[in-house]
């Protein structure tokens, strides 16, 4: 390419790339490396958030960690760096299966493990199909959309105490409905304690989850290329076919990052237990959050509560890992 | 892009009808289930609404007997008396205070953040994505005894009062939705054509006055999504208002629940109360919502 050449391509390009206000003219300019130009700028945009991260999660998060190797009873709350060391010790309270406390920190977790199972599992079902159904335009679809979304934007103790209201033995919707209305109930079941508290605990987490799974799986449909449809229906394919052919693989990816989502939140859910139940969990509702909570506040041992803390986030991590591993190894063997 | 030329006359077909799935009538058979499963769930998510505003409007024997699915007589009484019973207004200032600043700083942390990830090639930029992001899965119970700890000890030291006051909630609420806004928003910044800032920077704005000129204006959407997100979950939040607040600095979170757990509860009221408090942010979020899911879009989802 001659000089000549060089300098009308780029007049040329700079008069059409003026209108879509693009930096054609920055290749006039010398080109300084990106290192030098921008400095420590990016670092200086990062430093609020990393500061705070540092203060609220990180610090308290390695705090946590060495409380754990410490007897932390309500003796050295005003000076915790006097408490002793313990080394292994309330993690061996904790994981001591045959005794009380452990006993109990066992029974926390598989309650937890059922309550996310089902919980996390309803949400995402109600949240695809929702957004499946509402996937096609129809009149009062975007009615509906905002009436799915009402109890995400809900603040969560307004719907909970509402949820409570519900579900009282002698004055509440549930049980007038059940028993009076239906006689499905002898009598009158207690639903905030007992052995049915881990039913109320589920459909109120179902109802409060649900729409965010909704909202997220929408946006995701947003993002399949209508010709896809288009060619199908060509070939013939019924709007049942495109949801199994198109719709669900198309929305693989999203699922993954919702499921792991959703799993994480309901598993550390404390709001919903602690609002609906008050301070004491019901023992078939007793979620592991609540539970670390009650042996902390309650019974003043902070020590062995941040060993159970840690304990939890071990768990998290590992089941993480191991999601993300098998997850990434399919999409990979799917790309293939 | 070529391949829409193709089947044009289709395109436009199934344009004119908008996110229509196919030009094909959908069956019966769909039609039914559709409408079967969409009756299902709005009953579901009506129900614990219907239960707030009808109750709400009842007098206070209707609710402290058996449930009727119509009130005996409508009473705006309780709307009246729960400034009363507890100081509700006090409760809504400090959760307004808390939740607004919460999300104003948030907001712009997020931006500073997700503008240098987005635009900028830098050493740790991969380590400081994850880090944040997964702050996200710390159980909240792990680091709320330590942080508690934290703040008596440098109001003691220092003199900055962050146990019991505002000013720590809106710390603690701002860094809950941080990793998520900065997230969301390096999607859709990701999603703004980069020559539009280098534009702006070869005009002479320096880096901050292409973000502020150019890429914030580009991103409304995105970040009304991120602020609605942030208020809600500082509005929404009750482990960490439970514990760092006292008796002048309390949030709504924490107040209405000692109302509903008194010994004896006046239903009628804590429903009037919990729609007070609701209502505000299910409308703000209704009139807003077409932004979150297009914030979405362009950022989380991909």
């Amino acid at each position: 390419m001659t000089a000549t050449v060089t300098t009308d391509s780029r007049t040329e390009k700079s008069d059409r790339v003026t209108s879509r206000g693009t930096g054609g003219a920055r290749r006039r300019l010398p080109r300084i490396p990106d290192r030098i130009r921008q400095g420590g700028l990016p670092y200086l945009l990062l430093l609020p958030a990393v500061l705070l991260e540092l203060l609220i999660h990180v610090i308290p998060m390695i705090i946590g960690i060495v409380m754990s190797f410490r007897r932390l009873t309500q003796f050295f709350i005003g000076n915790w760096g006097a408490a002793p060391w313990t080394g292994l010790d309330n993690y061996k309270i904790a994981v001591d299966f045959n005794a009380p406390i452990g006993e109990a920190l066992l029974h926390s977790f598989f309650v937890t493990c059922v309550f996310t199972f089902f919980a996390v599992g309803l949400a995402w079902l109600f949240g695809v199909t929702a957004a499946i159904m509402l996937q096609e335009n129809f009149r009062g679809r975007g009615f509906l959309r905002a009436i799915f979304l009402v109890p995400y934007a809900l603040p969560v103790y307004a719907a909970v105490i509402t949820w409570a209201f519900m579900f009282q033995r002698d004055n509440g919707l549930v049980n007038h409905v059940l028993h009076d209305q239906l006689g499905l109930t002898d009598q009158p079941s207690f639903w905030l304690i007992g052995d049915n508290s881990i039913y109320a605990l589920i459909v109120v987490s179902v109802w409060k989850g649900w729409p965010f799974a909704f909202l997220i799986v929408m946006a995701g449909l947003q993002n399949i290329p209508r010709e896809l449809y288009e060619a199908s229906a060509i070939d013939g394919a019924g709007i049942w076919q495109q949801i199994r052919k198109i719709t669900l693989p198309s929305l693989r990816p999203v699922n993954q990052v919702l499921v792991l989502v959703l799993f994480l939140w309901t598993f550390n859910d404390f709001n919903t237990p602690y609002v609906l139940f008050g301070k004491a969990a019901p023992s078939s509702a007793d979620l592991i959050s609540i539970h670390i909570y009650q042996s902390s506040f309650v019974t003043w041992n902070f020590g062995t509560g941040s060993a159970m803390s840690v304990l939890l986030l071990l768990f998290l991590l590992v089941v993480t890992a191991v999601y993300l591993l098998i997850t990434s190894r399919g999409r990979k063997g799917a790309d293939a | 892009m070529p391949s829409h030329a193709q089947p044009a006359a289709l395109s436009r077909a199934a344009g004119s009808r908008s996110r229509s799935r196919s030009p094909m009538a959908a069956p019966q058979s769909f039609l039914w289930t559709r409408r079967i499963i969409l009756a299902f769930l709005t009953a579901f998510v009506l129900l614990p609404v219907y239960v707030m505003i009808s109750s709400s409007l009842k007098p206070l024997q209707d609710v402290s007997g058996k449930f009727h699915w119509i009130p005996s007589g409508l009473t705006v009484k309780p709307y009246l008396d729960i400034w009363d019973t507890v100081p509700l207004a006090r409760y809504f200032v400090n959760s307004l205070l808390v939740a607004g600043s919460a999300t104003v700083l948030s907001v712009i942390i997020a931006v500073f953040s997700a503008y240098a990830v987005s635009r900028y090639k830098f050493r740790g930029k991969r380590v400081f994505t994850v880090t944040v992001l997964s702050t996200q899965m710390f159980p909240g119970i792990l680091f709320l005894l330590p942080l508690f700890l934290i703040f008596v000890n440098i109001g003691n030291s220092t003199g900055i009062a962050l146990y019991g006051s505002r000013g720590g909630l809106i710390l603690t609420y701002l860094t809950f939705s941080l990793p998520f806004s900065i997230w969301m928003l390096i999607g859709y910044f990701d999603s703004i054509p980069r020559d539009l800032d280098e534009a702006a920077l070869v005009d002479g704005c320096g880096p901050l006055g292409a973000l502020f000129r150019v890429v914030v204006p580009a991103a409304v959407p995105g970040i009304v999504a991120v602020a609605v997100y942030a208020f809600m979950t500082a509005w929404g939040e009750v482990l960490f208002a439970s514990v760092m607040t006292n008796d002048t600095t309390r949030t709504l979170a924490v107040g209405l629940q000692g109302y509903a757990t008194q010994n004896d509860v006046y239903w009628n009221q804590v429903m009037a109360a919990s729609l007070v408090v609701s209502v505000p942010i299910v409308g703000g979020f209704l009139l807003l919502q077409r932004y979150l899911v297009a914030g979405l879009t362009a950022g989380a989802v991909k």
